[in-house]
Parts: structure tokens; sequence; C-alpha cells
């Protein structure tokens, strides 16, 4: 088992350098910073940069489905009948839509610490316990991310009209079945602007796990410029990758928005 | 012929309908529940670790802390505002230059973290040290301080650039044809008819905008501003007593509750006119 894992994630790890944008054997680096500050390999820092790049999107990408989900049924629950989920889930979207997301990850950096040891404690281990900051990270924003997706959602649930509902039951469909087949390909096209947003606005707030020691773009690119005294090339250089991944996401989003309005009539 | 001779005597009410136990409501009670238990654990724990020398030495500092952040939002914000002008002229304007200067401007102040734009001003300009002092702004960019307020300046005018545009575009075509069949010039049109529409439309992502301000000058702290984060950090790397994040927390939650209860009762107050 142990032995297929590793050999899995060498593949993974081949595959993901050989198309690895920054670094790979066609990437802008090795192509066009060959003997520069920001040449792949010892001498530069274009592969600490490449490293950094690739745990930025994939933080943003592994808390995406996570926040989705979470968002989803909070926005469920808040079109709830009963008034104690509603309570429950507002709770939960006030406080992490009022709290700074620099302050949510450090309560859950440092909060699951403390209760990590304290577990521990109470099943006799002692020593240090550390928490990978991959993980609190993934867990603090998509505790941000499901808060204001979950508004979203609501928005775009209430504009749907409730005879799709009806049309739902009048068809003899399941609710789960209404949900999936009438409500949500509407539900998307309705909060898919909203929802590429929020994306941006991940894709930004990653940024901030730097500070709890996760080596992504800026705490690589801060590394740089600490080592080479170069703060400005390098902190524009992690700005200019932030653009990158903007555009090509809004590239994707505007897509996907085309791809979701396909059977809508032609205006 | 038979008639009612008595009358019949009044029947207790039916029983109450049993609510049935749904799913929903097992859940909803569950996660209250959960809440519950977490607003009490943290309460216990902040009652534990309670000591009121702690309170008596960073209570004034996290005041201090949170003063130091309302003014740099304010002032920020301000400044933003007054920058925004341009930008989002430059935003609607038909001049080709001006409208790419203006969207490239909007595009990297809205696409890149703040944190890193930040980084960029406070570490960046560093290696401009020779330029800027000899115009003599190095004074200004050592200070961390300053570099925050500028970051943040620069920043939120992009975003109000929008916001103004936005609004501006909202107004509906037939209010400009209108003016103009009124004879009323271009300038009186705008700020008398345009205007005032689009500031209503305006007033709640402007209400937004600060939040997100108030809730993004955390990350001066990383640049060392003592602000109520940085405080707090402070306050937790001499004590590692995990209730300064909360207490923080608690700050921060009713900055914003307070800014976004105040915000909907100006919207109210000022759209009365169009209830109906």
């Amino acid at each position: 088992m142990q032995a297929a894992f590793a050999a899995l994630s060498s593949i993974v790890s081949w595959f993901a350098s050989m198309i690895d944008p920054i670094c790979g054997p066609i990437g802008i680096f090795r192509l066009f910073a060959q003997d520069t500050l920001l040449s792949c390999g010892d001498t530069g820092w274009g592969d600490e940069i490449a490293q950094g790049f690739m745990i930025t999107v994939s933080l943003a990408i592994c808390t995406l489905p996570i926040g989705l989900l979470l968002g989803f049924f909070i926005a469920v629950a808040k079109q709830s009948e009963e008034k104690s989920l509603r309570l429950a889930v507002n709770i939960y979207t006030t406080l992490f839509r009022g709290l700074p997301e620099l302050l949510t990850l450090f309560i859950v950096y440092y909060g699951l610490q403390i209760l990590a040891q304290q577990a521990m404690a109470a099943i006799g281990f002692e020593g240090p316990v550390e928490i990978n900051a991959f993980v609190a990270g993934m867990i603090a924003l998509s505790f941000v991310f499901s808060a204001y997706c979950s508004e979203v959602l609501l928005s775009a649930f209430k504009a749907i009209p409730q005879g799709q509902y009806e049309a739902g039951d009048a068809l003899g469909l399941h609710r789960g079945k209404t949900m999936r087949l009438i409500i949500l390909p509407q539900l998307v096209r309705i909060a898919l602007p909203g929802l590429g947003n929020l994306w941006m606005a991940l894709l930004k707030d990653t940024a901030l796990v730097s500070i709890i020691g996760l080596s992504d773009i800026l705490r690589q690119t801060g590394i740089a410029a600490r080592v080479t005294k170069n703060a400005f090339e390098f902190f524009s250089i992690a700005c200019l990758l932030f653009l990158i991944l903007a555009m090509l996401s809004s590239l994707v989003f505007s897509a996907l928005e085309r791809w979701t309005k396909r059977s809508e009539a032609a205006r | 012929m038979s008639h009612a001779e008595t009358m019949l005597p009044a029947l207790p009410p039916p029983p109450e309908a049993q609510k049935r136990y749904t799913l929903s409501r097992l859940l909803g009670r569950a996660l209250l529940g959960v809440w519950l238990a977490a607003s009490v654990g943290i309460f216990l724990f902040a009652v534990d670790s309670w000591s009121p020398e702690k309170f008596a030495k960073y209570g004034p500092s996290f005041l201090s802390g949170l003063r130091v952040t309302l003014t740099l939002v304010a002032i920020s914000v301000v400044l933003g505002g007054v920058l925004s002008l341009p930008i989002a002229y430059g935003r609607m304007t038909k001049n080709k230059v001006l409208s790419w200067i203006a969207y490239g401007y909007v595009y990297f102040f809205r696409g890149t973290p703040l944190i890193a734009q930040l980084f960029l001003v406070y570490y960046g300009l560093g290696s401009f040290r020779p330029y800027l002092e000899a115009i003599g702004l190095w004074s200004l960019f050592k200070d961390a301080w300053f570099c925050a307020l500028f970051t943040f300046t620069l920043n939120t005018a992009a975003y109000q650039a929008e916001i103004l545009r936005g609004a501006i575009e909202s107004v509906p075509r037939g209010q400009h044809e209108g003016a103009a069949a009124l004879g009323l010039p271009k300038r009186v049109a705008f700020f008398k008819i345009i205007l005032p529409q689009a500031m209503i439309v305006a007033l709640r992502p402007y209400g937004n905008e600060i939040i997100l301000m108030i809730k993004g000058s955390a990350v001066v702290a990383i640049v060392t501003v003592f602000d109520l984060m940085g405080e707090t950090r402070r306050a937790f790397s001499r004590t590692y007593d995990f209730q300064m994040y909360l207490w923080a927390a608690v700050l921060y939650l009713i900055m914003v509750e307070i800014l976004r209860n105040l915000w909907a009762w100006i919207e109210t107050r000022l759209t009365r006119h169009l209830k109906r």
C-alpha cells in the first residue's frame, strides 16, 4: 500500500514537472530567464517560485470543492422552515464574513494546534504537535469561502421561481431529483458570476497562508527577496503570477459561462 | 319540523397538532448545540486563563491597536475615494490611452492580493532608496504605517473606481435623454440627475468596501504596524495565550457588525422615497 502510494505520488510529481508552466521543459523561466536570478536550478530562484506557484494553485483548487459543497448545504439550510437551523447557519456566516481572513487563519491554525495538543495529552502523548499549514489554510479558507458562497447561492436560489419546484412535483420527480435535474442547472447559471468573484477572492486569500509558514508564491518570493536584496523585482514577480492566475481564471470562467448558457435562446 | 332545543356545549379546543420531529429540526438543534458548546467552551477557557494583570497590561494596547486600524481605514478610504474619481473617469472616457491606463490600474490592484501589494511597497520600494532620498520621500516610505496607508489608498481607489463606474453606468439611458430633452447642460444633468441616482446604487458596495478594508487591514500586522491584529500578535507572542486572538475576533466582529447595521440604517433612510 505504502509502495503503491509512493509510486503514484512520484508519477504525479513527474507529470506535474513535465507540464510545469514555469520551470518545466517548456516553462517560461526555463526558456526566457536562463542565466538570471530566475533560472531554474541551483543558481536561480525559478524552481522555488515554481513550487510556490504550484502550492498556491493546489491550495485554491483543494479549497474550492469543500467550500462549494459546504456553501451549498448552508444555502439550503438558510431556506429551511426550521428556525433553529436558520439561526445556526446564520451565526456561521456572520462569524466568518465578519472576521478578517488572516485572523480566521490564525485562530484555526493555533486553535487546532491547541486542540490537537490537548487531545494528544488526553491519550497520553506528550510533546509538540504540529498542524500542517496546508491543512490549516485549507480549513480556514473553506470556512470563509463557504460563508460567502452560501450568500451567493442563496440569492441564486431566490431567483429561481417557485413554479420550477412545482413543475418538478407535477412531473412526479423526487425532491432530490428535482434539485439535480431542474434547480441545479439553473442555479449554476445564475450563480456563476458571483462564484467567479469568490474564486478570485479565494486566489488572493491564499497569499495569506504564507504567514503561517506555507511556502506559497509570496513566501518563496519573499525568501528570494531577502537573500538577493532584489525585493522589488521578486515581489513584482509575485504580483505578476497572481495576475496571470486571475487572467487564466477569468478565461476559464467566461468559457464556463458560455457553456452553462449553451441551451439558452440566442438574443 | 324540528329545531334545536338546547345549545351544544362548547367543546374543548382540539389538541395541539404534534410537530413532527423532522431531520432539519434535529439538525438545527444539533448545530445550535454545537455553537452553544463552542461558546461555553470558549467562555470557560477565557475564565480559566483569565488574569487581571494581563488585561491591565494588554487591554490598553488593544484599544490603541483598534484606533490605528480605524484611522488607517478611515484615511485610506477617504483618500482612495478622491483618487477613484479620475480613475473612474478614465474607465468611462472614450480616450483609448486613458481608458487603458485606468483599466490596467484597476486590473492590477484587483487582481493581486493586498498583502503582495503591501510587500511590494514596503520591501520593494526600499530598492529605490537613493531616488526616494533624492526627492525627499524616503522618510515617508521607510515608515511602515505610511506604506500601509499608501498601499491601501491605491488599492481601495481601484475598487471604489469600479463601484463608481458601475453605479453611474447603472443609471438608465432614458435619464440622460430626459435631461437632454429638458435642455439641461451635460454638467448639470450629471450632478443633479445622474449622480444622485448612481450614489444610491453605490451605497451598498461602498459599505462593503469599507468592511473589506477593515478586514483587509489586518495584514499590516505583518509589516510591523501595530494595528489591532499587530497588537494581538504581539500580545500572543509574549503570553502564548490563545485568548488574545479570541478578543481580537470579538473586536473585529463588533466593528463589522456596527458598520453593517449602520449602513443598513442609512440605506433604508436614504431610499425611503423609493418605497411603495
